[in-house]
């Protein structure tokens, strides 16, 4: 079953078109990856999916619903969460904090409750305080809880996305470049979480990525995009060989042959 | 320290100062001296039930009764709880949500003007039927009503202006106070409502209604006594108020909305909370203590005019906040106390110990460079003029030596 489906998504930004027609499936217990040079247009689809840009045209289906037009934290509302590229943490808010914000929408607390203190409402914030911790463990960040978030190492932080991510209790996760700046054990490591999440805790992830040992070892179906347009999608070793991605990637030319040997 | 031990010192230090204040009711020090002992309580390694007891001990027992015998320090007391209401108020736009309001003191004279209009006979220039001023318990239904108009118009306010950030918002704020006081100032025509710049008065006061209880245990207490310590128990209770509102806001999926928004609007979306619904609502909430303060303030004063609400005061709010510390519930209330006491207090203090040195008329000998007559201290050099200076100078070194603010918020309350 599709989880997700776009088509003929497009988007521009003046003169540049950042998508072009582009059609994605992201099917149920699947992990997907979105591979393509610099600037062609991944982050941007994740926008668009997410509804911090509207799309000019096309259509976002997810689970038989359509997305388009609704704004960001319906769209997490519908069940779908995300990282960023470039860390977006709650610099001043403490780790513990930055994953109670990710379950908002799932605590129902009004505001009598919260203010005369109710049992009930006691109950809920105990409740997501011992699932926060759960995430927060899961992630590899036990004993930072209480500390600020930017006080965090740079692999930490990314950690931290994906339990904040988390926490919303997303049908789908959108990771974007999750591995950035890790070394390869680092990134190995984070892989093998990925993995862990598929099933207990998300039905689908769909991941930008550059780093290709990632992203041939854990995908499911690759996507490729350049220039906004998807070029070539199928299984990991189908993309490996296919002659236009080789050329995305590297140009085309007697150099280009020579790498792919 | 040993909690035990700074206990007993809190308490020594309690007793010696209230006796020095009791002693000196003149004094401006011993009275500094007294009202640094809540300090030294938030301060200390005391048990919390312990710090809670003595707290109690200071607010409720020893002030009133100093007050009584001075009751200029329960004037200075309530003025104090008057601008932390406003400042807790205003940390939440600023310091929660992170919005950059600076026309805060808006909604301070739409409270103060609710009931400044209607407990006073300025209500009858436009409703016929003699029935203003309306009887003094109206107050406390018109303490109610301030904090749902407040919201209300936070919320109208809000609607239009909060796609704006940073900086055009502020100015947006800022343009809305102005209109505000314009219009306090110009509604006397056609018809009179504020009765314009010549202000509103007699307010009505709130009812002593437990003056039958005072009776009935017979003690004989003239309303001039009364009533400032009556607006000291007012004032402090609905500190209290806000303080706790506050506080289990800050500690609430609201709370965090609120700072998630501050620090990252974008993620905070991202996370599924609606932006525009959470700031609307913490304008609201800062709007309604602010109103529900102008209230008390108008009861207080017995005549307001748009004069007590200029520019300055926002940014005088604001600068408590940013003293004490954005988004720190501490930081406000030290902000809001330590600022009015130095504008209150020390700066005239300072004024007349000149002025009383200027008429003693006494000759300093100063060493190698003769002698000083100190009647001749220039009458220019006057601390209590120099007010909004020596504030400006305190942001500034705030700003280079401590941005953040004297008590910032601290993590390890935010497990």
């Amino acid at each position: 079953m599709a989880l997700l489906e776009l088509r003929e998504l497009s988007k521009r930004f003046g003169g540049l078109q950042a998508l072009a027609r582009v059609n994605l499936t992201v099917e149920d217990g699947m992990i997907a990856s979105l591979i393509g040079p610099n600037g062609a247009g991944k982050t941007t689809l994740f926008n668009t999916l997410t509804g911090i840009y509207p799309p000019d045209e096309g259509e976002i289906q997810f689970r038989d619903r359509s997305l388009v037009g609704l704004k960001p934290d319906r769209i997490t509302h519908a069940g779908i969460s995300r990282t960023f590229q470039n860390i977006r943490l709650f610099s001043h808010m403490t780790v513990l904090e930055n994953v109670l914000v990710g379950m908002h929408l799932h605590m129902h607390t009004g505001l009598a409750e919260i203010l005369l203190r109710t049992k009930h409402s006691q109950a809920r914030e105990k409740d997501a305080r011992h699932k926060a911790m759960e995430l927060i463990e899961l992630t590899g960040l036990a004993g930072r809880e209480g500390e600020w978030a930017h006080q965090l190492s740079y692999g930490e932080q990314r950690r931290l996305e994906v339990a904040r991510a988390l926490a919303a209790q997303p049908k789908l996760l959108l990771l974007d470049e999750p591995t950035a700046g890790m070394n390869t054990t680092e990134a190995q490591s984070l892989m093998t979480l990925f993995r862990q999440l598929l099933g207990p805790y998300v039905q689908a992830i769909l991941l930008i990525e550059h780093n290709m040992r990632v992203v041939m070892g854990i995908s499911h179906r690759v996507h490729v995009l350049d220039y906004g347009e998807k070029i070539a999608e199928g299984h990991p070793d189908e993309v490996r060989q296919d002659p236009r991605v080789i050329e995305a990637y590297l140009g085309h030319g007697v150099w280009a042959g020579n790498a792919q040997s | 320290m040993n909690p035990s031990l700074a206990s007993i010192g809190l308490l020594v230090y309690i007793t010696g100062s209230s006796i020095l204040a009791y002693l000196h009711p003149q004094s401006t020090l011993a009275f500094l001296l007294f009202e640094a002992s809540l300090l030294l309580i938030y301060y200390s390694s005391a048990r919390p039930g312990v710090k809670f007891m003595l707290g109690a001990l200071v607010l409720l027992v020893l002030m009133p009764i100093l007050g009584f015998i001075n009751a200029y320090y329960l004037e200075i007391s309530v003025e104090v709880g008057i601008y932390v209401a406003l400042a807790l108020g205003l940390n939440i736009v600023v310091g929660f949500v992170g919005l950059l309001n600076l026309g805060f003191v808006a909604f301070y004279a739409i409270g103060a003007y609710l009931w400044a209009i209607f407990g006073s006979p300025q209500a009858n220039e436009f409703i016929a039927g003699g029935f203003f001023p309306l009887a003094s318990y109206w107050f406390f239904v018109f303490l109610i009503l301030s904090i749902a108009i407040g919201a209300a118009t936070g919320v109208l306010l809000g609607l239009p202006v909060l796609r704006l950030r940073g900086d055009y918002l502020a100015v947006v704020t800022l343009g809305f106070a102005e209109v505000v006081r314009a219009l306090v100032n110009n509604l006397d025509k056609p018809i009179n409502l504020t009765n314009g710049p010549k202000g509103i008065s007699p307010i009505e006061k709130p009812p002593l209604f437990f003056q039958p209880v005072l009776e009935f245990f017979g003690i004989q207490v003239t309303t001039a006594k009364l009533y400032p310590l009556y607006f000291y128990f007012l004032v402090l209770f609905l500190v209290l108020g806000i303080i706790l509102v506050t506080r289990r806001l800050e500690d609430s999926r609201i709370g965090r909305a609120w700072k998630a928004i501050r620090e990252d609007e974008l993620a905070a979306a991202a996370m599924g909370i609606p932006v525009v619904r959470m700031k609307l609502f913490g304008f609201a909430v800062g709007a309604s203590f602010a109103s529900a303060v102008g209230v008390l303030f108008a009861a207080k004063q017995v005549f307001i005019n748009p004069e007590s609400f200029t520019f300055m005061e926002s940014i005088g709010v604001l600068a408590m906040v940013i003293v004490g510390g954005m988004g720190s519930v501490p930081g406000a209330v030290l902000g809001a106390t330590g600022v009015t006491i130095l504008n209150l207090q020390l700066l005239k203090g300072l004024s007349l110990w000149l002025n009383s040195l200027r008429q003693s008329g006494a000759i300093v000998s100063i060493p190698f460079l003769g002698s000083y007559a100190l009647s001749q201290i220039p009458a220019q050099l006057e601390p209590a003029k120099y007010e909004r200076m020596v504030f400006g100078l305190i942001l500034i070194v705030m700003m280079i030596f401590r941005p953040q603010g004297i008590l910032p918020p601290r993590q390890d309350q935010r497990k």
